[in-house]
């Protein structure tokens, strides 16, 4: 027997036509502030999604609240703006549901880490087929300007006159931390970085997590300019390529080399070192990729943006469907009759 | 020696001893077996919030109650014939339970000077003459349980264990009960520990023997069945009645189950039992905290899935702004209440009414939900029902309240047949053209449920205001105050779709006693005591608190006065003030217990005679 949902959903059919990145915008006007990073973010996910060409109906996106938050609205596709923090449960709840959905979740530092922090570690360790978008932009936007907690110590604002006093959290190695099985970095001002790093995303089964750096302009305009701007960014920023050595600087001058576990600029300029004795990145390496999470917390180390491990293990919804299948072959399907019947009955006549 | 036979109509038994000592399992298997005889039945679990509190305390004592007859039978009965306990501190804590004249059955070896200590006693109450009005009958259980088994080379702690299955032998002979049940029960439980099992089925026997050979016991008693209406019976739990409830609503329905949830006293017994219902392609997922078992439960919602989330009270204080989201997306949503003594962790494994107004008004901004709630264990399976049906037409979260005393008490149910149950019929949206997913059904005010996978029907909802009709963001004053009163609206409508309220007694009269929830059996027992007096009293059990049956004014108003008694400070009685404007007198104890007939009956007659207070 099928259920509702199966036979509503096989009656319907895929169209045909090959998408464009104008069918998955709304009628909706973006509502942003000009200059946001978020618009950035929104156009490349639009101009990559139709490269899938997974079924626009398939496809939902389900966010929190903050700035970041409004994006569902912007993406026609399926969309849920749940409430503050609980995008992550939201998103689990339908993909158990559905698992052949495609599940979007975006979120931001305010959304994913604080109020959200407990959904997200949670939804990273069972490892659900979502992919997480978490804008970062070190600080609360729609409620006008508090620290967040990825804002760096000592940060100035609204709440905390005299500076914060708590450290940020990396979120990398949150993720990571959390058994993260496909952790990524990537920044609104690098389209086609971006763009790359959401494709292999999505076509990773588990849940990916991608920290997007994203500028707000209003409240912490340039926190992320020493990476994200031409005259810094190639000196700051260490590009992780999957077998390549980690080689950064604008004459590609300057490469990491680890002595012992711990990352060390060297140059390889003055011929004291040679590419052949820098680290190899490896994707697939977990230890490798908490090495590479904390360079973020050195300010003597370029920041790494790419994709600091992609590996594989059993999604929480292919586990869930399996069980209930082995017990439907087992069993047969469940019978409504059979199990009131059920246990020691007796009759009154 | 001879025995002599007696007939009685009602008897309730309690067994008491320490939390580790087996008394739950015990009282179970009398019940089963009491069912299965066909009487009559009502049960009441006691016991401590400590898993394994230190052993002969006080606060580790743990009971079981079971009052069953030939007659009808809607309570675990105010005071116990007969008290097993199977220590000292069993025996202090539950003494005051015992009627005069009543029955102890002793475990001596439970009343050695550490337990007497433990219990706070100076003397031995088995030896001094303070337990002179009760018949007491003194057993070595343990003594007897060891001898039983003594050729069977097991440790003292697998013996220990055995020893509550002394007592049930004892209890089985004295009420003329068969020992095949339990066997059979022992044999299946312990189907790899045929050791276990052959020492438990040894004991039993030998607890019958010792009645039926020695002198202590001289009367056994025979409790006919009772005249309930015919057809099959089991014994169901709500709990149970819960989870079978909720798979049954989805069957019918056509949905698959989905249950988002996190563990919690004393509603995990639905977890436990859903979990078990794979077959039915049940999904269960419990959660990392209460917050994320609702919120799933809403995405699963959202994807079409029939979707429940359970809890108690703490747990609905985390789920609230959940709820409210629940509220403005619109879609169905089940939400069960197990409702426990509280505020903050309170106690949790005891019983109370007080998250009725939490319920019916418990979010921010106007959030109407439908509320019901059960009255017996059995009533549960068709609560949860009625929550899908309701939150499915109507496209709401619905509330769904029972409690710890309905969850864990238990009653024979008289099993429904599938067909008879009422249909379910969701439908969703498939039709691309001018879809507005904010689009009212004109009868019901029901939006359509229009899910993932469907072509054509992209749509965003969220917990910001909607724009009627379109459910675009929207901001409007006017718009805002529209859809507060459509979503008042719907709920309200709801009124027209449910039964009207039936009196039990006269339609009009001096007493109207109303009701909701686990205090039917009381009410109903103390209310027909009284009426058989020949007193104008009548009974009200409201199974629809959110919106109240249409005709429940006038019922009041045709009484000249209304009893209301819960056990909470008195929260129907403030909405059907607020509602009515009726002057209802309030009956409120807050003691983590079901009513007594008794007290119920004394207040009713209070009233009766002028005390109108
Ligand atoms: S407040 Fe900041 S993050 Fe929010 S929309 Fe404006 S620029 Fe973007």
């Amino acid at each position: 027997m099928s259920n509702l949902v199966e036979e509503v959903v096989t009656k319907s059919t895929t169209p045909n036509s090959k998408y464009t990145f104008k069918d998955f915008q709304t009628d909706q006007d973006v509502r942003w502030c000009p200059g946001c990073g978020d618009y950035s973010i929104l156009a490349q996910v639009q101009r990559i999604i139709p490269d899938f060409n997974f079924p626009r109906e398939k496809t939902v996106f389900v966010s929190g609240i903050g700035c970041s938050s409004r994006f569902p609205y912007y993406m026609e596709t399926y969309g849920v703006h749940g409430i503050h923090g609980r995008a992550t449960a939201i998103a689990s709840g339908l993909k158990m549901a559905r698992p052949e959905l495609q599940v979007w979740v975006v979120t931001g530092d305010g959304d994913g880490l604080s109020i959200g922090g407990n959904h997200l570690i949670h939804l990273l360790r069972r490892n659900l087929d979502i992919n997480i978008l978490l804008f970062n932009n070190q600080i609360y936007g729609l409620t006008k300007g508090q620290y967040s907690p990825t804002s760096e110590f000592g940060k100035v604002t609204k709440s905390t006159p005299q500076g914060s006093i708590d450290n940020p959290f990396n979120p990398i190695a949150l993720a990571l931390g959390a058994s993260g099985n496909f952790v990524a970095r990537t920044m609104d001002r690098d389209p086609k970085h971006m763009q790359t790093i959401i494709k292999r995303a999505v076509e990773h089964k588990g849940t990916s997590f991608i920290e997007i750096y994203q500028n707000c302009n209003v409240f912490n305009d340039g926190a992320f300019f020493t990476f994200t701007e031409k005259e810094t960014k190639e000196d700051n920023v260490v590009f992780l390529e999957h077998g390549k050595p980690l080689v950064f600087g604008k004459e590609k001058n300057k490469g990491i080399r680890l002595d012992g576990f711990t990352p060390k600029v060297v140059s390889l300029a003055d011929g004291k070192f040679s590419v052949n004795d820098l680290l190899i990145h490896n994707e697939n390496d977990s230890t490798l990729a908490f090495i590479l999470a904390n360079m973020t917390t050195n300010p003597e180390l370029p920041r790494p943006m790419g994709i600091f491990l992609d590996s594989s293990d059993h999604c929480y919804e292919v586990e869930m469907q399996k069980q209930i299948e082995n017990v439907i072959q087992k069993k047969g399907r469940g019978n409504l009759e059979k199990l009131l019947n059920s246990g020691d009955t007796w009759f009154i006549n | 020696m001879n025995k002599t036979d007696k007939k009685l109509k009602e008897v309730t038994i309690r067994f008491a001893g320490d939390s580790g000592d087996g008394m739950q399992i015990t009282g179970t298997q009398f019940t089963n077996t009491t069912a299965f005889m066909g009487n009559d039945l009502s049960t009441f679990p006691d016991y401590p919030a400590e898993i394994r509190a230190p052993q002969g305390t006080l606060f580790g004592v743990s009971g079981f109650q079971i009052h069953f007859g030939s007659t009808e039978i809607n309570t675990p009965g105010d005071n116990c014939d007969v008290l097993v306990a199977m220590n000292a501190a069993a025996l202090k804590v539950n003494l005051r339970g015992l009627i005069p004249g009543g029955s102890i059955i002793a475990n001596t070896d439970g009343f050695i000077d550490k337990n007497l200590k433990l219990a706070g006693y100076t003397s031995n109450p088995l030896k001094d003459d303070s337990l002179n009005q009760f018949k007491v009958y003194q057993v070595d259980i343990t003594k007897l349980t060891s001898l039983a088994l003594q050729d069977m080379n097991l440790s003292n702690k697998i013996v220990d264990r055995t020893k509550n299955f002394f007592a049930l032998g004892m209890m089985y002979w004295m009420y003329n009960r068969p020992l095949e049940n339990s066997i059979k029960w022992v044999e299946k439980k312990f189907k790899s520990k045929p050791e276990i099992a052959e020492a438990n089925i040894r004991v039993l026997k030998s607890g019958w023997n010792y009645a039926e050979t020695t002198e202590i016991f001289t009367v056994k008693y025979t409790i006919e069945p009772a005249a309930l209406p015919k057809g099959k019976y089991r014994n169901i739990t709500g709990n149970s009645a819960t989870a079978m409830g909720l798979v049954a609503a989805a069957e019918k329905a056509n949905l698959e189950l989905f249950l988002g949830t996190y563990p919690i006293t004393p509603a995990s017994d639905i977890l436990h039992e859903l979990s078990m219902f794979k077959e039915f392609g049940v999904k269960t997922f419990q959660a990392e905290d209460e917050i994320a078992g609702v919120t799933a439960a809403i995405g699963a919602s959202f994807g079409g899935s029939l979707a429940v989330t359970t809890t108690s009270g703490p747990g609905i204080a985390l789920k609230t702004e959940a709820i409210g989201l629940a509220v403005m997306v619109e879609l169905p949503l089940i939400i069960i209440n197990v409702q426990r003594g509280g505020p903050s962790t309170g106690l949790p494994t005891k019983t109370e009414q007080a998250d009725l107004l939490q319920a019916v008004y418990g979010r921010n901004g106007e959030a109407p939900v439908p509320v019901i709630a059960a009255s017996t264990p059995g009533d549960c399976f068709y609560t949860v029902f009625e929550a899908a049906r309701i939150a499915i037409k109507y496209m709401t979260p619905v509330f769904c309240l029972t409690d710890g005393y309905l969850a864990n008490g238990s009653e024979p149910w008289l099993i429904p047949n599938p067909n008879d149950l009422p249909d379910i019929s969701p439908k969703f949206r498939t039709d691309p053209n001018n879809y507005l997913p904010y689009l009212r059904n004109a009868q019901t005010l029901a939006r359509e449920w229009a899910i993932p996978g469907t072509p054509g029907l992209e749509h965003r909802i969220g917990g910001l205001e909607k724009e009627d009709i379109t459910g675009n963001i929207n901001y409007e004053p006017e718009n805002h105050d529209k859809m507060v009163r459509l979503r008042a609206q719907k709920i309200e409508g709801i009124a027209n779709d449910i039964p009207l309220a039936q009196v039990h007694g006269d339609e009009k009269g001096d007493l109207l006693v109303v009701g909701w929830g686990g205090t039917f059996g009381a009410i109903r027992t103390a209310v027909d005591k009284t009426r058989a007096k020949g007193n104008s009293v009548s009974h009200l059990h409201l199974k629809y608190i959110n919106p109240f049956p249409k005709n429940l004014g006038e019922i009041l108003y045709n009484f000249k006065n209304v009893l209301i008694p819960e056990i909470n400070l008195g929260q129907l009685n403030k909405i059907i003030r607020a509602k009515y404007l009726v002057p209802t007198i309030g009956y409120n104890v807050v003691k983590g217990l079901p009513f007594t007939t008794i007290e119920l009956e004394n207040k009713i007659e209070s009233i009766l005679n002028g005390d109108t207070k």
